[in-house]
């Protein structure tokens, strides 16, 4: 799953940087005098990080720009009709026109507001959010997102709304196509 | 670069003022942060004070910490940044006291008129309250708002004209002739390129903030008068984004300022260090779209932007101050005290928070991560363990009573104490996220509670090592104004 990726990659790269800091505080009670030494050789080696990240997140930043979640393209082929979803937010509830769709077949959600911004988040069985887009008032954010498995479903708010924000709670059940 | 030839150094103490600004600012930070206790309380299910008082609490703690952030920055950046041009003090105090009156109606309309709208005042929610608040209550909040951002404007204003007469204009206080021309060494010195910096930045930004804020007072009144959510969702992180990243830009002043005394070596502005505050100047402005990679009608472009900008901006902070800072440290035989520590600890700080900040600003992660706890968790990383302990570096720093300090053992180990609850209670909100825990939720879903409960514990023990560090600032205040003969400072840092 990317949350574990992302949280994988963070906790690494953040760890990385903390042995960075321990390390350089540990060499850092006995004092070379002749600072110009050793700023040039960090300053070399500086260099070479720089390339590495360079050539590292570069790469990593353009290869998740190939995959974006907007607009159709997320769709992918679909050979079929797209279910549509037309979802409404409301202080303090979710409104669908139907809340019941097919797994893998893609679903159009048509996400828009009633009144103030709430998000339009859809968490799996395990409680994991698995796609969102925000609900706004005067615009239409078209989410697609093909269901792989059946089961129950859940949106909850992303965006705070007021005193009900935590309880707006609709369920969505994919069944078997 | 000669490195071995000092120049022997007075260090002016703080002026009263300064000093008025910053214990404020750390006194307001301390119940902001009691507040965010109450609020993970709340989560962890420990205590029940319902959902009007937590959206309350969230409210106060959003619009009290960015202040109080705002407010700590510029006394830190004052105080440095007076050694090299000439500012008005009255110009400060008049801020200090346009942030107090801005303040005291933010708590009215909290506390007194129940408003809970959110620090982002994310438009239309604070006139669409459903009943809960009136809208009173919400034009006494953004005219608090306001009113802290006319204050803050007159200071930059202020600074923008001591900068301008002493170095001419903005580009050579930036240090662009010795940039993009024959580096001869006399670019101005860190903290006068960082106060520039902070400068255009946050005027750009307040000016946006203000001119919606006073769109939203009028459409409070006059619901004829309509507004675009979308157009007012972009002008509120525009001037949101660059005014808390601003405060750290400020606070950064002091790392530049006392590390190198501490080391006795130069914290230069060569050609490297001035490219990268230019580029994070334009970083700082265009990053933004980054808050609103979830809003599919935005143009795709500001959205690609955004992310590219995100990547961008962790260069600047990783590789040259986070860098600069160690490289300025390895082999320096610098003294470790509480003041030093925590500056050293507070670039680790920045920069950490800097990593989950770019991965969540990657739009297929912002699609599943966006407003769940990872976003408070990067956020308070490079607040909490970054800005603010630059701010509480610069406390010790200026409270130490001579060279060899003066740090009792209840100091070091609330330091230590500090560093590690923070690092705990930041990895908390980050590992919440990762479990797609919801941001800005009164009441937890039953599966998430255990996540708060351990959360709340490292929560409560950085206030108790922040509380001491606010008794023994304020009990040593009187130290903080003498001057002090420091060994010596490394030639160049001066300007
Ligand atoms: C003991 C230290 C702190 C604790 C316990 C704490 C706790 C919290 C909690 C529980 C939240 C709400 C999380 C949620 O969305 O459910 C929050 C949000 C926030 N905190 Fe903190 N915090 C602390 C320090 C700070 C500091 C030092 C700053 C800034 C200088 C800060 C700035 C913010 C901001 C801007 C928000 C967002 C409010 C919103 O979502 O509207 N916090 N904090
Ligand atoms: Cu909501």
């Amino acid at each position: 799953m990317i949350h574990d990726t992302v949280w994988l990659i963070s906790a690494t790269l953040m760890g990385l940087l903390a042995v960075a800091f321990i390390f350089v505080h540990a060499r850092s009670h006995e004092r070379v005098n002749d600072y110009a030494p050793l700023q040039k050789r960090a300053y070399r080696l500086r260099t070479v990080l720089f390339w590495v990240l360079v050539f590292t997140l570069g790469p990593a930043m353009l290869y998740t720009l190939t995959d974006l979640p907007y607009g159709s393209a997320k769709a992918g082929a679909s050979g079929g009709g797209v279910q549509v979803i037309e979802a409404v937010g409301h202080q303090w509830r979710w409104e669908l026109d139907r809340t019941e769709v097919k797994a893998g077949e893609p679903v159009e959600f048509r996400v828009t507001s009633a009144d103030v911004n709430h998000g339009f988040g859809i968490y799996d069985a395990n409680l994991r959010l698995i796609a969102q887009t925000q609900a706004m008032p005067g615009y239409t954010n078209r989410l697609r997102h093909t269901f792989p498995a059946e089961g129950t479903y859940r949106v909850l708010c992303m965006e705070y709304c007021g005193l009900v924000h935590h309880n707006m709670i609709v369920e969505i059940k994919v069944v078997k196509p | 670069m000669a490195t071995s030839s000092y120049t022997p150094m007075l260090d002016r103490g703080a002026r009263g003022e300064v000093l008025a600004a910053i214990a404020v600012a750390v006194v307001t930070l301390l119940l902001m942060m009691v507040f965010g206790l109450l609020m993970r309380m709340e989560q962890a299910q420990v205590i029940a004070l319902g959902p009007t008082w937590f959206y309350q609490l969230m409210t106060l703690h959003g619009a009290g910490m960015v202040g109080v952030a705002g407010l700590a920055g510029a006394a830190v950046m004052w105080h440095f940044l007076s050694q090299y041009v000439t500012l008005s003090m009255r110009i400060f105090v008049a801020n200090l006291v346009l942030f107090l009156i801005g303040v005291v109606m933010v708590l009215v309309s909290v506390l007194g008129g129940q408003f809970q709208g959110g620090w982002t005042f994310l438009f239309p929610l604070p006139t669409h309250a459903m009943g809960i608040w009136r809208n009173g209550a919400a034009a006494l909040f953004m005219g608090g708002l306001l009113v802290l951002g006319v204050g803050f404007v007159l200071l930059h204003l202020d600074v923008a004209r001591a900068l301008i007469v002493r170095y001419g204009s903005f580009a050579r206080a930036m240090g662009w002739p010795q940039l993009f021309g024959h580096d001869d060494g006399n670019a101005p010195p860190p903290t006068v390129v960082a106060a520039t910096m902070v400068t255009i930045v946050n005027l750009l930004g307040l000016v946006s903030g203000a001119t919606i804020l006073v769109m939203m007072i009028v459409n409070a009144y006059l619901p004829g008068f309509a507004i675009d959510a979308l157009l007012a969702k972009n002008m509120i992180y525009f001037f949101g984004h660059v005014f808390i990243n601003a405060t750290i830009y400020m606070a950064v002043i002091a790392v530049y300022e006392v590390l190198p005394r501490y080391t006795q070596r130069p914290w230069k502005a060569n050609k490297v260090f001035l490219a990268a505050w230019t580029a994070s100047t334009a970083f700082v402005l265009f990053i933004y779209p980054h808050h609103l990679l979830m809003d599919f009608v935005m143009p795709k472009w500001m959205l690609i932007m955004g992310q590219v900008v995100g990547y961008l901006t962790t260069f600047p902070v990783l590789i040259v101050t986070a860098y600069g800072g160690l490289m300025i440290v390895y082999r320096s035989g610098i003294r470790w005290d509480v003041a030093s520590t925590l500056l050293y600890v507070a670039l680790f700080g920045w920069a950490a928070g800097a990593i989950p900040a770019f991965i969540d600003g990657t739009i297929t992660v912002n699609y599943v991560m966006h407003n769940t706890l990872w976003v408070p968790g990067h956020f308070h990383t490079y607040l909490l363990l970054g800005m603010v302990t630059m701010v509480f570096g610069f406390m010790y720093y200026i409270t130490r009573s001579g060279p060899a300090g003066g740090d009792c053992a209840l100091d070091r180990l609330a330091a230590g104490i500090f560093v590690l609850s923070a690092l705990a209670f930041t990895l908390s909100f980050l590992y919440s996220g990762k479990a797609s825990i919801a941001r800005r939720y009164a009441e937890h879903l039953p599966e998430w509670v255990p996540y708060n409960r351990v959360s709340a514990v490292f929560a409560a023990i950085v206030v108790a090592a922040v509380a001491v560090f606010v008794v023994r600032f304020l009990a040593r205040l009187p130290i903080a104004t003498r001057d002090i003969t420091r060994p010596t400072l490394p030639r160049g840092v001066q300007a």
